[in-house]
């Protein structure tokens, strides 16, 4: 990695019904805006929508493709918009800085995640170690 | 509006969870991965693994997993009580200490560390901070959650 680096997207999706479904079992978030049509529209939404971790699931994919699970240090993300179902997900990165720190090389990268109609949804940034 | 006085410092009862190998490999399939390693612990073990990794946002899934008694956020007796309806995920970060795989029992604790509002009250925010221990007592993880309460 070098600083000022694109790092490849990954694209997930497109969010069907199922999709939140299994991911609502499968991740213990059985917050109801995103499994129960009748009561998103009850609360104001125009219907389900995709979990805001569903998404940074599929951003952690995208930093395991661009360094090993295992150097992955920390990592935040703010969800600046909602996920809206059928959405297309595309994961980007690019490394802002190399550094040192705790006896290793590290790369800080600024990491997001946008909609097909190019919403950002993720904003957030990661270190991971680096050889 | 949210009891800042009475929420801002409440800690968690720690909650003690499995990190469990089915949950993991339906975790893998509903987020569409597609590296074994996630599904089958000889492909694990292959690449060096003890066990399938625990994928780094589960630990989110973990503390959903295990409600808290004390200071919950939609708990309305004991917890912070917010409507489902109107929640919103603001922020959320994750560091890691150690690797956390299939079969670890962890303990985590959680605390209430902030409460502030936006727009007049329109929009709350509670932030809150997860300790993820290993049965050693090791912190292997630290998570900060934010949720944002639509009040407008």
């Amino acid at each position: 990695m070098v600083e000022g680096q694109h790092l490849a997207e990954l694209v997930r999706g497109p969010i069907t019904r199922a999709t939140l479904a299994l991911f609502a079992g499968a991740s213990h978030d059985h917050v109801p805006l995103h499994i129960d049509s009748d009561f998103a529209r009850a609360a104001g939404m125009d219907d389900v929508f995709g979990h805001g971790m569903l998404s940074m699931a599929w951003l952690a994919q995208a930093l395991r493709h661009w360094a090993p699970a295992e150097c992955l240090r920390s990592w935040n993300v703010r969800f600046t918009a909602i996920t809206p179902l059928h959405a297309t997900v595309h994961c980007r990165g690019e490394v802002t800085e190399i550094f040192a720190a705790d006896g290793e090389r590290r790369a800080r990268l600024k990491i997001g995640a946008w909609t097909d109609h190019d919403i950002q949804t993720l904003d957030g940034e990661a270190v991971v170690a680096i050889d | 509006m949210l009891d800042r006085d009475k929420h801002v410092g409440t800690v968690s009862e720690p909650r003690i969870v499995d990190v469990e190998k089915g949950f993991l490999k339906f975790f893998a399939k509903a987020t569409g991965e597609t590296d074994p390693v996630y599904f089958d612990a000889d492909a694990a073990r292959a690449a060096g693994h003890p066990a399938i990794p625990m994928p780094p946002t589960y630990l989110f899934s973990l503390q959903m997993s295990a409600p808290a008694k004390r200071g919950d956020a939609f708990d309305k007796v004991n917890g912070l009580g917010i409507d489902m309806g109107k929640v919103l995920h603001g922020e959320q970060g994750f560091t890691y200490h150690r690797p956390i795989y299939a079969g670890d029992r962890l303990t985590i604790t959680t605390t209430t560390s902030d409460i502030y509002a936006k727009r007049g009250g329109a929009l709350e925010f509670v932030v809150q901070d997860t300790r993820f221990e290993n049965d050693a007592g090791v912190l292997c993880a630290e998570a900060r959650q934010v949720t944002v309460v639509r009040n407008g």
